[in-house]
Order: structure tokens, then sequence, then C-alpha cells
């Protein structure tokens, strides 16, 4: 496919302003730019095609099963996208008199009452504009909390080695040094490992739960008062909120301060990559340390506001029996994948899981040579999204699956039959499927190309 | 109650009982009675159907203000969104996809951020460009944090930058424990004399914005010139809109352009989700954080886009990143792109100089009534200050004619035009400032 520079011919163009109706200002020679920037040259005909060739390569959840574990790919109803363009909230100015923007304030302080409430927290902020930022809030939050009693010995932040790597590298961005503890055999916390590191230089601890692994830690209050009996306090990661919201509040579990992916658990679409929100709760010892005039800003102005009101819509469609009633078949469906999937693949963990399950492809690697990423790439070719791949780094060859609630029986069904297709493959046709996709837009692409020797820009 | 789960009851015991359960409790048999909540447990109203939700929503929309002339500036511009840059973005599959990490399947938008990339760069004249961050602010912030190394930590910024931004740099500051020292002010503009004796061995950047918090333009060449020779690095913070016109930062020295991208087809939104862009030279290309996509080939020799020296990034790194930033703004940036392509260079400058002339022809037309003075000496782009009396009453008279006058700054008021206000719009601003200064 043509780059949008290789369609531009010179003097095509679309008619937007109109002639300047006062006197033109010129700028002092000194203070001009030289040349003009070579920006391509095209109709709205030509503009409209080109996208449009564009948004044809791009797989969105309403293409199909998107069972990416750890991002919630949730269908993204349509009446939040309708809510967030209404000129009362797009035309606003950030800086508009109070007065002026009641309805921006009852809007916010609406969602903040609802995921108060889920969350068992006393205060939030919407100004972190993603997960890792707002996983860099809650841990300033942690930082200005020891400061200000003056405790400068703790410098150390606890890690599972299961957690994503947004968490020690923020913990590193807040000037800590990363403790990695080892999970347990379960892919839980392993209590003693966490008692051998806490002490007084303990800072806090970064926690997901249900973790990485999509389980639910039944030790979570007894990690939570191990790491406040260290004087250290406890950080929800709250990627994985989509399998206990209104289940189990993570105040309820000890957290002191936690970040939500409004994109994720909230139902906001991800965009391609962006904008979402990451709001940070906590506990009222921590509210005095949110962002504000006189103290922390993590961003300009007030946050990603239309991200918040795509989140309101949807907690509001929601309500008290729809919360709940998300996150159980969010578990029921992943489960139920999970069993129709076991006679084939192999779970990593053979139990009851949360919203995500987790297979091991690394005995089957080694009986056909098929790994994990070959299954996915073969995925590509039946339309489906391929699960997470690598990741958690506990598990090998590990492919992550997460469904989520908005999906049918059907559809994991059909699912269920794609996997057991390619693993039968494997055994016949393994060449076929270490040379996936066939019928995808690309093939593999040369990765390795790429970074050493890297175009990262078109060149007229 | 409002519900996006495709199943009935009936169909979600009957997936219960495959798995040989008998209740949703069973589901989470290891999560402890004490904090379990049972049906009806959340203290919230009931869930409602798309229609009441839609009253209840637009009802909160209605009690915002919608002016019908904006001339308040300070970070967020009302420019004039063309509508297919409005409408493209809203096609479902852009709007709803995951981040490009399966390449095979996710070229439209691997392709649409390589052209963001490339347009970036010409517009600030800079070699490479990241994905995008989250907003001017926080590129500002990842921009110092990148300058420093192991024997220059002080990051200095220009008290002429926006108060968010230096708020923001301050804060990713107080994290790493490095130094944030402010440069004064001196006639609305950084004070070069105090520049010069700021600019130590320890010091690693220096951030200026152009034009500045109050609209005024720095002599950003010849801070460049300074910072260079003092062996720091430049940072310059740019409103992509000016740069249509003015010199860009590469033609002034800068190391890195950053800069808030909401001119380029983002509504004001009441602040968010808004659009950083971050581009650097050659020379500095690995320490770009965030994500960048690059062009190679695939197994059959084809032009294929793919997510690009990962090696820096968190997934990789963990602790020894260099940020923590995992996401973009890919659709914010999907949009600026097609701001650009369809205004193309000629439609941008003309927007700068439209932008331009409608300040200078408001800032001519309020300093003309007594009392009203420029607050400041400088040239100015599309933004400027003026001290007047009664201030409070001028902006209330505006309100009540619907207009949304300048911002109350310390010194004055900070106004601001956009090529999108008529000159009718204008004089009727400056009749009623006429009115209440009589």
């Amino acid at each position: 496919m043509k780059l949008i520079f290789e369609k531009s011919t010179a003097g095509h163009r679309c008619s937007i302003l109109p002639a300047c109706d006062v006197e033109e200002v010129a700028l002092p020679a000194e203070l001009a730019r030289g040349e003009a920037p070579k920006l391509p040259e095209l109709s709205e005909t030509e503009i409209s095609r080109h996208y449009t060739e564009l948004n044809k390569r791009v797989h969105g959840v309403n293409c199909g099963f998107y069972p990416l574990g750890s991002c919630t790919m949730k269908y993204n109803p349509r009446i939040d996208e309708g809510m967030a363009a209404l000129p009362g909230f797009t035309a606003v100015h950030p800086l508009a008199p109070a007065h002026t923007v009641e309805g921006c304030k009852e809007a916010l302080d609406t969602a903040k009452q609802y995921l108060c409430e889920i969350t068992g927290m006393d205060d939030m902020t919407f100004q972190p504009a993603a997960g890792a930022h707002g996983e860099f809030t809650g841990v300033l939050l942690i930082k200005q909390y020891h400061d200000a009693r003056g405790d400068s010995k703790r410098r150390k932040i606890i890690v599972p080695d299961s957690a994503h790597g947004t968490n020690p590298a923020t913990a590193a961005m807040c000037g800590y040094d990363v403790v990695n503890i080892p999970s347990a055999p379960n892919g839980c916390v392993d209590l003693e490992a966490l008692k051998a590191v806490l002490g007084e230089d303990t800072a806090g601890l970064m926690l997901t739960n249900p973790n990485t692994v999509g389980i639910f830690d039944e030790n979570i209050l007894e990690i939570t008062r191990l790491v406040h009996e260290a004087g250290g306090l406890c950080y929800y990661d709250g990627a994985n909120l989509n399998a206990v919201m209104g289940v189990v509040r993570p105040g309820d579990m000890g957290f002191d301060c936690i970040h939500l992916n409004l994109h994720k658990t909230f139902a906001t679409p991800h965009g391609g990559g962006g904008p979402g929100s990451g709001a940070v709760g906590c506990k009222a010892a921590l509210a005095p340390y949110l962002p504000k005039e006189d103290g922390i800003r993590v961003r300009s102005f007030h946050g990603n506001f239309l991200v918040v009101i795509k989140a309101l819509t949807y907690l509001l469609t929601l309500g008290k029996e729809g919360v709940p009633e998300a996150a159980k078949n969010a578990v029921l469906n992943a489960n139920y994948l999970q069993s129709k999937i076991r006679g084939t693949f192999t779970p990593a963990f053979d139990r009851l899981c949360m919203h995500e399950f987790v297979l091991d492809l690394s005995e089957f690697k080694k009986e056909t040579g098929v790994s994990a990423l070959d299954v996915a790439k073969t995925l590509i070719d039946h339309g489906m999204h391929p699960p997470t791949m690598y990741f958690p780094l506990i598990v090998h060859e590990a492919l992550m699956l997460e469904p989520t609630e908005t999906e049918s029986r059907e559809t994991l069904d059909e699912a269920a039959e794609i996997f057991r297709k390619l693993y039968e493959l494997a055994k016949t046709d393994p060449e076929y499927m270490h040379a996936a996709p066939h019928h995808a837009q690309i093939g593999r692409p040369d990765e390795v190309r790429a970074a050493r020797n890297p175009i990262l820009r078109y060149s007229f | 109650m409002g519900s996006f789960v495709p199943s009935t009851p009936s169909e979600q015991q009957e997936l219960l009982r495959a798995l040989g359960l008998s209740s949703f409790r069973e589901l989470y048999g290891v999560v402890p009675q004490e904090m379990y909540l049972e049906d009806g447990a959340l203290n919230l109203p009931s869930g409602l159907s798309e229609l009441e939700v839609s009253r209840s929503v637009s009802a909160m929309a209605g009690k915002n203000r919608i002016f019908s002339t904006i001339l308040r500036g300070a970070g967020a511009y009302d420019h004039y969104i063309p509508s297919i840059v409005k409408y493209i973005p809203t096609k479902e599959e852009f709007l709803t996809a995951y981040t490009p990490y399966q390449a095979e399947m996710s070229q439209g938008i691997l392709q649409s951020i390589f052209e963001y990339q490339t347009m970036i760069c010409e517009l600030t004249g800079m070699d490479v460009s990241n994905a995008s961050v989250y907003d001017g602010a926080t590129a500002a912030a990842e921009a110092a944090a990148m300058c420093r190394d192991r024997k220059r930590r002080v990051t200095l910024i220009s008290g002429a930058a926006h108060p968010d931004t230096i708020q923001t740099v301050r804060t990713y500051c107080y994290g790493t424990g490095d130094e944030l020292r402010v440069v004064p002010v001196k006639d609305g503009k950084t004070d070069l004399e105090a520049l010069k004796e700021m600019l130590s061995s320890e010091v690693a950047s220096f951030y200026v914005q152009q034009p500045n918090y109050y609209g005024v333009l720095e002599d950003a060449e010849a801070i460049g010139a300074m910072v260079h020779e003092a062996g720091a690095m430049y940072v310059m913070g740019c409103n992509p809109i000016s740069l249509g016109i003015l010199k860009t930062p590469r033609e002034c020295g800068a190391d890195v352009a950053v800069g808030e991208g909401q001119p380029l087809g983002m509504p004001l939104s009441y602040g968010g989700p808004y659009l950083g862009f971050m581009c650097t030279t050659q020379k500095h290309m690995r320490k770009l954080p965030g994500r960048i996509v690059g062009e190679t080939v695939d197994s059959k020799g084809e032009r294929a886009y793919v997510l690009s020296l990962q090696a820096r990034e968190q997934h990789i790194r963990r602790e020894k990143a260099s940020s923590n930033i995992c996401s973009n703004q890919a659709l914010c940036a999907l949009t600026a792109g097609i701001y650009m392509a369809t205004m193309g260079a000629d439609g941008i400058k003309e927007a700068a100089k439209q932008s331009m002339a409608k300040a200078h022809y408001l800032a001519k037309s309020l300093c003309a009534i007594e009392g009203v003075e420029l607050a400041y000496s400088g040239e100015f782009f599309h933004e400027f200050v003026t001290t007047m009396p009664k201030a409070e009453e001028v902006l209330k008279a505006l309100e009540a004619a619907d207009i949304l006058g300048g911002l109350p700054v310390e010194g004055g008021i900070l106004w601001c035009a956009t090529e999108k206000v008529s000159k009718a719009q204008l004089d009727q601003a400056v009749e009623i400032v006429k009115e209440v200064l009589a």
C-alpha cells in the first residue's frame, strides 16, 4: 500500500479557510522559517480514500474475537462515543470559569463517586492519562507520604516477578530500588520470600490481584498486613479489575492506593494505542498528596476528560447490578474457554482461573517444534487476534487469553475449535505454522532489520 | 439495568453446569467471605437503559456554557477543525483496535503512525519523532529526563513556560530526585542574562517554550547558541500551528523539540485527550522514550511497518527503562496526521498567518481604548497580555455576551485569537470592553 506522501500531487488541496478579514501582519524575517514543511497535497476525495484503505488494515473489536490477556478488549458501547462527542463537553475550554463548567464538575464528581465505591477508596484523581501514568502518580503518593513523615530510609519498592514491566519502571522513575520477589509455584506471592525482604527500608509493594496469571491470591489480606506491619504501603495495579469489580474491592483487600485503566475495565476504546485514562484512587491518609495546585502535577489541565465521560456513561449504564454482572461473566467466560481448550493445549495452572488464563506451550514446543509465536501467527489467518504472547515472564511459551464478558458462548466455542485445529495442525504440518501468517496483510516482518537499520520516517 | 453481556441467565447457568459448578460464588471460591460482596451490596444507583443514560449525561453537558466566541488560549486553542478530521477517527476499526503489537494485522495503524512521525519531523525540522506521548507537559518532562546523564543532572526551565509544564517537570524531577531550576522572566521573556549565569557545568538541558506562555516570541536561536556553548542540551516546546511560519526548532539549534499537539485537530475537550509530540536529531534517536514505528520488509520482501527499537522500552528493560511509558495517544496522533494532510503546508501556514493577524488586530483595537496597554514589548504570535482597570468587570461583560475573554494572569489578561474568530466577533468584543471602561 502506498504512503500518503506517495499519493501527493502538487496543487491538490482542500478548501477550509476563507480569506483573512483583517490586515496581515508580517513576522520579522529573522523569526520566519526557511523552507516550508513537505506535507502531502491531497483533495478531500483522496484523503477519504487513503484513510479508508488504512482502516481496512486495522483489526478492531468490531471485527472479531480479541482475547488479549491483560488488555480487557471488551465491546466499546456506542452510547459512550455519542456522549463524549456532545458539544457541551468538546467545546469547553479547560480554563473556563468554574461557574460555566458545572456540568464537567458534576460528571467528574459522579465518576469519582462510582469508582470510589467500586474500589473501596476515599478519593480519586483523573489527571493521569494512561495506566503507566497512573502507576507513576500512585507511587508518588507513597513517596510523598514517607517524605512528609521524614522517613527517608524507605528506599525499596517490592514487585513480584510476575509483574507487568511498567511496575518496576515506575518504581525506578520515583527513585526507588526495585526488589523482585519470585512467585510461588502456584503463581501467587511467595509469603516467605516476601517476609524475607520486608523491613525498615520498605516503602511499599506493587501488586495486581488477581495476578498476571489470572489467579486470585487467597493470601491477600496477609500480604497487605505484612507490608503495613513493616511500615510500607500497598499499591494496587488495577489492570485486572475486570475480574472482581463489584465483587471484591481493592480497599477491602488492604490496598492504600490504586490505579484504574478506564480503557480496559470501563470499556473506553483503545484507539490503536491510546488515549486511555489512568484514574488513581486512594484512602483518606494519602488524599492530601493527590495532584493539586501546590502539590504534584502529572500532566496539563485535568486529564483525559472525554475518556472519563465515556467511562461515566458506561458506569451509569451498568449501575449497581451491571458492574458485578460484568465481572462474574468475565470470569465465567474465561473458565469456560479454558475448560474447552484444556483438552488440547495445557493451562499453566490447572485450576479455576479469574478473568484470564495462561497456556503453557513449552512441552508442546518440545514435541512439535511449534512455538507460542507460531500458534499466534497462525491464528491471524483465522481472523482472530492472537492472545497476549510471552507474558507474564514466569510462564514459558505463554499465551494469555482474556475473553471478557461481552462474548457469547458461540464465539467461545468457535475459538476453542480453532485452537483444536491448530493443535492438530502442529503435528501434521508444523512448517506451515512456522511460516504463518499466509493470508494476512503482510508476512512476518523482519524486526531485527528494523532495529538494526532504523527507518523511522519517509524520506522525500 | 444496562448490560453488554450477551448471554441470558439461563445460558449462564448452562456454562456454570458445564464447569461442574452451580453458582457464581463457587467461581470465586478462593475469595475470603469477609471481602466478597453479595448481590446488591454496592452502594450505587441501579443501571439504566440507553435512553435514560443519554438523558442523564446530556443534562450534565447542558450545564456547561458553550461560548460562541473564544478569546482564551493558555495552552488550549480553539482552531477550526475540518469535518473530515472529525469523522475519520470515529471509524470503528481505528477507534477500537488495540496497540499494533501484531504487525501482520495492524498495518493500518502502524502506517498511520509512520506518516504522523514523518509529518511532525517536517513541521519541526527534526530527524526522528516518536509515536506521541500524553501531552505537551509530559513531553517536556520526558525530554528533560532524556537529556540527563551521569555528569549533568540539573534541568533548567524558563519561567515563561506554561505553569502546568513547569509543575509537571518539577513533579517528574521530584520522582527521580533531580533538581529543577527556573530561569527568571524579564519583560515577559526569558531573562537571558540570568540564563547565562545559570548555565553551569552541571546543567543537562534548558527548556524554553516558543511562543511562551505570555504569547511573546523568545530569542530562540540566541538561546540555543548560549545553551550549547555551556555544553548543555537545548529543548524547545513549540506550538505546531505557529511552525507554519515560525523558524523551526531545528533552525534554532534544538536537540529535542516537543509540544502540545492539541491545535492539530483536537477539540478543547475541557483539557483532554491531547497529544504530546517529541522529536529529536539522529544523534539522540535512541534516547527517545515511548513507541516508535519503523519501516522494514516482510517475509516476501514487501515493505512493512513494525513497532521498533523496543529494547528501550519498559516491557524489555523493566526497572532499567528510562521511562515507564507504555502507550501513546494513537487516535490523537491519527487525528493530527489527518489534520496535517487536510490542511497541508499551505493550510497550516494560512491558519498561522490568520491567527497572528487576528491577534494583532485585537491587540491594536484593545490598546486604542484608554487605559488598556500591552504588558510586554516583545513580538508575539497569537497571544498577548494587556493591563487594564476593572479586568473582572470586563470579563463578566464579555461572558454575558457569550464571549470567553482572555485568561486573568499575573500582570493582566492573556488574550488569544485564532483563524476561527471573525473580524465581526473581534469588533463585538472590543466594543464591550470599550463600554465597560468608558
